[in-house]
């Protein structure tokens, strides 16, 4: 296992969420992640970048999909199983 | 008090709650406002199998009951029943989108501890069968404890049985005995309540293939670094040629109307007040506005598709870096595309704006955005100045120039957004977060509906505010009555004509007529007032029978010159000429002072866009 942030995981690839930052980001923020199924343990991918500076994500939250952009993607810490 | 019952529905945003709504009620709707807070009340009436009616009430979709938005909260005060203007519901419907059922069931595990009757609507389970999935509601009624009815809202699928369920929770016995058991949200563990959900769907989901990537093969393409722009430029240039260009017809068939009630009137009446009040007000001003009726529900009807289709989060997600470097977000695209039909509901749907700052920023320039209202405007003025040349395959220099319009707007409302953002509205930078729904093909009738309910409210606007401005000026107008020997014209020498004085004055130097000062006064009221205003003005000033049957477009052609049109053209793209959006604007950010600033740097923007446009073609000699 390694451990990765999630703006750093390549796209379609996919990881378990390890850890968040939640003091990294804001509590407005915070709370709309975790209302969209951010959590420890949830498996996540990225699908999308947005042209344009590569910025926001659209990733694979569970069974949805969810636009963060990059500043909220390297709070959230994933472990990619190595092959 | 109404012995009726009241059932609400409730669920995440994205879950088909309203489609279950008109599935439900069908086209008895009513909407109306809650007390103090600008979130629609959606209110419908459903006959239940046994031919009970119960009122049902759709509440905005929330994903929890701690609120983020003025919407949540209406929600949560309504389930807990501390909404004012609202009776606690007797029971819940939660509506809960099956190919989600981990995120949606943390919010209806939250509601069903609330102590209130509660039946769930396991929505679009056509979609979770699309991706693969399917769900056991037996199962997954017996983990939560009440009963569940597979629906497909949008194929009316699973209605009947759904408002069996609701019969079973209405009956009088259990009606006003239940008390709600949880008060607010700040009880509730989060992360516990997730976990808990995901642990019930976990076992009510039955089996999980491989799913067909069907949304995923969209996204190729809608989200591709370099064809998803270029799709989404291309969707709006098809929308704007579409306004012009599908609207002929119908847009006929209303002045051939209008010309039969004219000259109807004319014939079976005799001179006098009356019928120049009746031809002049009502028909030709009314008449002038009803027109464009066409051509703003074929706005709306593209907007209401790709809100319904899913594209619009995708179109958000493609702008969100453009936006951010006028210091907005992506979030603020839904509300400013929203102001292409309406500022009004465009500065609603702000709301979903978690940044205080990013929030009133889109408020402030959400009027930019070409609204529907100025549409008349615009396309009379086209209509009368700019030639109907083809300039390439399918493209008109009409089509264009209306456009190029758009477009000015558009830069002008960032241009402001990057000035507002460094000055007033000064703070972090925002922020995007957005769920993107699956894509979904919209069902026709839920279209008819929405469309339905906007050209309501249009022709109650066009019923009340037009009607009352439009026959104020008339009166204004038509009084006093100019003698005979008068060296000046009927309009000149009425009252409106001696107040538009004064205003011309500042006016002249950037080119606009009296006539146009004039019209500006009522246009206040709503900008597409200015058009009825100059029909009702022309009108009333052609006393010579052959120059009265010239229209509007005639009358403009004989009596402005290029420069003068292509002024007033500018003067529209940015003046705040509406005082609802005032009014919202004023409701949604609580106080004076910044509708008071929005009036102000509008009108300064305006007058500076058509003084120098006017100049400008003066000097090029046009």
């Amino acid at each position: 296992m390694i451990l990765v942030s999630l703006d750093d995981l390549p796209l379609r690839q996919s990881a378990l969420i390890a850890a968040i930052n939640w003091s990294a980001l804001s509590p407005a923020d915070a709370k709309r992640l975790r209302e969209l199924g951010f959590d420890e343990g949830v498996t996540v991918k990225p699908l999308h970048r947005a042209p344009f500076g590569r910025d926001p994500i659209a990733c694979k939250v569970g069974r949805m999909t969810i636009a963060v952009r990059r500043a909220h993607a390297s709070a959230i810490e994933v472990e990619v199983p190595v092959s | 008090m109404t012995s009726i019952p009241l059932v609400a529905l409730v669920g995440n945003p994205n879950a088909g709650k309203s489609a279950l709504f008109n599935a439900l009620t069908g086209a008895r709707q009513k909407i109306g406002n809650y007390p103090g807070v600008t979130v629609e009340r959606h209110a419908g009436r459903l006959a239940l199998p046994d031919g009970r009616p119960v009122e049902l009430i759709d509440l905005p979709g929330a994903y929890s009951l701690d609120p983020s938005s003025p919407d949540e909260e209406v929600t949560r005060d309504v389930v807990t029943g501390a909404q004012a203007g609202e009776r606690l519901p007797d029971a819940l419907v939660v509506v809960v989108d099956a190919a989600n059922l981990e995120n949606h069931l943390r919010f209806t595990l939250q509601l069903i501890a609330l102590g209130l009757p509660v039946v769930v609507a396991l929505n679009m389970v056509d979609l979770a069968r699309r991706d693969g999935l399917e769900i056991d509601p037996v199962a997954l009624a017996r983990e939560l404890g009440v009963p569940v009815v597979p629906t497909v809202a949008v194929r009316r699928r699973g209605i009947a049985e759904l408002k069996d369920a609701i019969g079973g929770k209405v009956t009088g016995a259990n009606l006003r005995e239940i008390q709600a058991g949880r008060g607010d949200g700040d009880e509730f563990d989060f992360t516990l309540d997730a976990r808990r959900a995901r642990a019930i769907a976990r076992r009510a989901i039955v089996s999980e293939t491989p799913a067909r990537k069907f949304n995923q093969r969209i996204d190729a393409v809608a989200l591709h670094p370099f064809f998803g722009p270029l799709l989404l430029a291309g969707l709006l240039f098809v929308m704007f040629q579409a306004v012009f260009a599908w609207s002929e017809a119908p847009m006929g068939w209303i002045e051939a109307a209008q010309g039969w009630l004219t000259s109807g009137a004319d014939g079976t009446l005799a001179d006098g007040y009356f019928k120049s009040f009746l031809i002049d007000g009502v028909i030709n001003g009314v008449g002038s506005v009803l027109v464009f009726l066409p051509q703003i529900l074929i706005l709306f009807f593209f907007i209401l598709l790709l809100e319904a289709t899913g594209y619009m989060t995708r179109a958000a997600f493609l702008m969100d870096r453009l936006m951010a470097r006028f210091g907005l977000s992506g979030s603020s695209f839904i509300p400013l595309l929203s102001s292409f039909a309406c500022a009004i509901p465009g500065i609603m749907a702000t709301r979903t704006i978690a940044d205080p700052k990013d929030r009133l920023t889109t408020i402030l320039i959400a009027p930019l955005m070409t609204c529907s209202a100025r549409l008349p405007v615009y396309a009379i003025i086209i209509a009368a100045f700019i030639p109907n040349n083809s300039i390439g395959p399918g493209i008109g220099l009409q089509g264009v120039v209306l456009f190029a319009l758009y477009i000015a707007g558009i830069v002008g409302a960032m241009g402001a957004a990057f000035v507002l953002r460094r000055t007033v509205a000064k703070g972090s930078s925002a922020s995007f977060i957005m769920e993107m729904p699956k894509y979904q093909l919209p069902m026709l009738r839920d279209l008819v509906l929405g469309l339905w309910q906007r050209a309501w409210i249009f022709l109650k606007r066009a019923g009340t505010i037009i009607f009352v401005t439009t026959i104020a000026l008339w009166a204004l107008l038509s009084f006093p009555q100019a003698p005979e020997d008068s060296p000046l014209s009927q309009t000149e020498y009425s009252i409106a004509g001696r107040v538009a004085d004064g205003l011309h004055v500042v006016m002249a130097p950037i080119g606009f007529n009296e006539e146009i000062s004039l019209a500006l006064i009522p246009a206040m009221a709503a900008r597409e007032v200015a058009v009825s205003a100059l029909a009702t003005t022309y009108s009333i000033d052609e006393s010579d029978e052959v120059q009265a049957e010239q229209s509007l477009t005639q009358q403009l052609q004989s009596r402005w010159t290029l420069p003068t049109a292509l002024a007033f053209l500018a003067w529209f793209v940015f003046a705040p000429q509406c005082l609802s959006t005032i009014a919202v604007t004023r409701r949604e950010t609580n106080s004076w002072r910044w509708p008071g600033f929005m009036l102000l740097y509008l009108f300064v923007l305006a007058y500076l866009a058509a003084g120098a446009t006017y100049w400008t073609a003066v000097a090029l000699g046009l």
